[in-house]
């Protein structure tokens, strides 16, 4: 396996995007960089800035206005940028599939990377998604 | 002239340094996770972080001032190297460096620092020209009393500004930080070393929840890991330049060289903690505190000195 595609996956900084959820997602997230499951262990980040991250985590049901901002996050992001979906809300429209403001999943917008459904998803299942990604990445 | 390449670029100048960097740097992030009842990261965890930035894409926001913006965080790197190799090479012969050469390392001190202010406004964000505007006040702050200080071993010295001459005073009478005087100074050194490296209480420029992460905002990829790797090679030079003025150096010979890198790691250590038991003053507070009681301490330590105790 390349040196780069391993480090990469060794130390994988999030930015935390949320368009429009309600917020349990988000609390669920944070949970998930709490002491108790410690993420930090795999190198796993939250940073600031979407010019220092290599995975975009995205929350919540993408509104029309939230599209745009995704959209232009994803290109500002610097390459390789890996997208996941956390929530049932993100990985499809679940409840909000009927809404006039829903524009779309976040698959219909950006390629997306991981799902990770759930309403909202345990931490568990999120280390679960990471490690499902880190996965799929080497190929194993 | 290959003697002065090997000293700049693997000892003990770029690699050694880069190296011990990027472990106390894991030393750091791991002691902030047992502080904080985690287990914390591994410990090649900020090597796999620096081949990850450097195998990622460098963008250059539209409008920045392109050659400037690249060039910055390379200034910051150079200038810690050189401080790096000085002081290895007064450490292991204290007769082999000039006259002068702690004016030289304080101001090669100072352009880490600048070079993030110039990297931060040639960025063209509005966040990162804020962080850089606060980087500024801070270097304005500290410098005062940390210059004051380095007038204590100076004086107990007598009056020679060659790091050698201090470091074989010491060798002979004892350290400085065992006199009131070198006390005194060596605890606003430790405030100051502190602001230096932009760390929490004093990490205003960077605040990470008010103006994400501030001047660096706009740096991705190679660049980004040129400006973490200086910060942490940082965080190895600036504490081995106080063991070097204040704590008498390291010895080279048996059981001394233990002792030697046991002063550094307790000094690392006292950073750590102090960074993790305080919450982030205001540029303003900080400013206030530095000029202030900070400021009087360190005159007061210089008094000391003149008087001899
Ligand atoms: S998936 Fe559920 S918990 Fe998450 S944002 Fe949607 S409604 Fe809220």
């Amino acid at each position: 396996m390349n040196i780069k595609l391993k480090s990469l996956t060794k130390s994988l900084w999030v930015f935390h995007f949320a368009s429009a959820p309600c917020n349990n997602c988000d609390i669920e997230i944070l949970d998930a960089l709490t002491p108790k499951y410690d993420l930090e262990r795999f190198g796993i980040l939250l940073v600031g800035s979407i010019r220092h991250a290599d995975v975009l985590l995205v929350t919540g049901m993408i509104t029309h206005k939230g599209a745009e901002r995704l959209k232009r996050l994803y290109e500002q992001a610097p390459k390789p940028c890996l997208v996941v979906a956390v929530g049932s809300c993100a990985c499809s429209k679940s409840i909000f599939k009927d809404s006039y403001n829903a524009a779309g999943p976040v698959d219909g917008i950006v390629p997306v990377s991981a799902y990770i459904p759930g309403c909202p998803p345990k931490p568990e299942a999120m280390i679960m998604g990471v490690v499902k990604l880190v996965k799929s990445l080497t190929g194993k | 002239m290959l003697k002065a390449v090997f000293y700049f670029v693997v000892f003990p100048g770029f690699l050694f340094t880069a190296i011990i960097g990027l472990l106390s740097s894991w030393i750091d992030r791991k002691v902030t996770a047992r502080v904080q009842w985690r287990v914390g990261p591994p410990w090649w965890q900020n090597f796999a972080d620096f081949i990850k930035l450097l195998g990622k894409e460098t963008i250059v926001p539209k409008g920045s001032s392109r050659t400037t913006f690249l060039l910055a965080p390379i200034f910051g790197l150079a200038a810690v190297t050189i401080v790096s190799t000085l002081l290895w090479l007064t450490l292991i012969n204290p007769a082999s460096t000039f006259i002068g050469d702690l004016i030289v390392v304080l101001y090669l001190l100072t352009i880490p620092s600048i070079a993030v202010i110039i990297g931060g406004f040639a960025s063209k964000n509005p966040l990162a020209s804020l962080g850089a505007s606060r980087e500024m006040k801070l270097i304005l702050s500290y410098e005062l009393p940390f210059l004051l200080i380095c007038f204590v071993p100076v004086i107990q010295a007598g009056g020679t500004i060659r790091l050698g001459e201090i470091l074989t005073y010491q060798i002979n009478n004892g350290v400085i930080f065992s006199s009131l005087s070198g006390f005194l100074a060596f605890i606003v050194a430790v405030l100051c070393m502190q602001a230096k490296l932009t760390l929490v209480p004093f990490d205003i420029p960077e605040a990470e929840q008010e103006i994400m992460a501030g001047p660096y905002i706009e740096y991705s990829g190679p660049t980004l890991a040129v400006f973490k790797l200086t910060r942490q090679m940082m965080l190895f030079v600036v504490p081995m330049f106080l063991v070097v003025l204040f704590l008498g150096g390291i010895t080279f010979s048996g059981w001394h060289i233990l002792w030697g890198i046991l002063k550094y790691v307790i000094l690392l250590v006292i950073i750590v903690l102090i960074r993790n038991t305080n919450p982030r003053v205001r540029i303003d507070q900080a400013v206030k505190f530095f000029w202030g009681p900070v400021t009087l301490l360190a005159i007061v330590a210089v008094l000391l000195a003149l008087l001899g105790i």
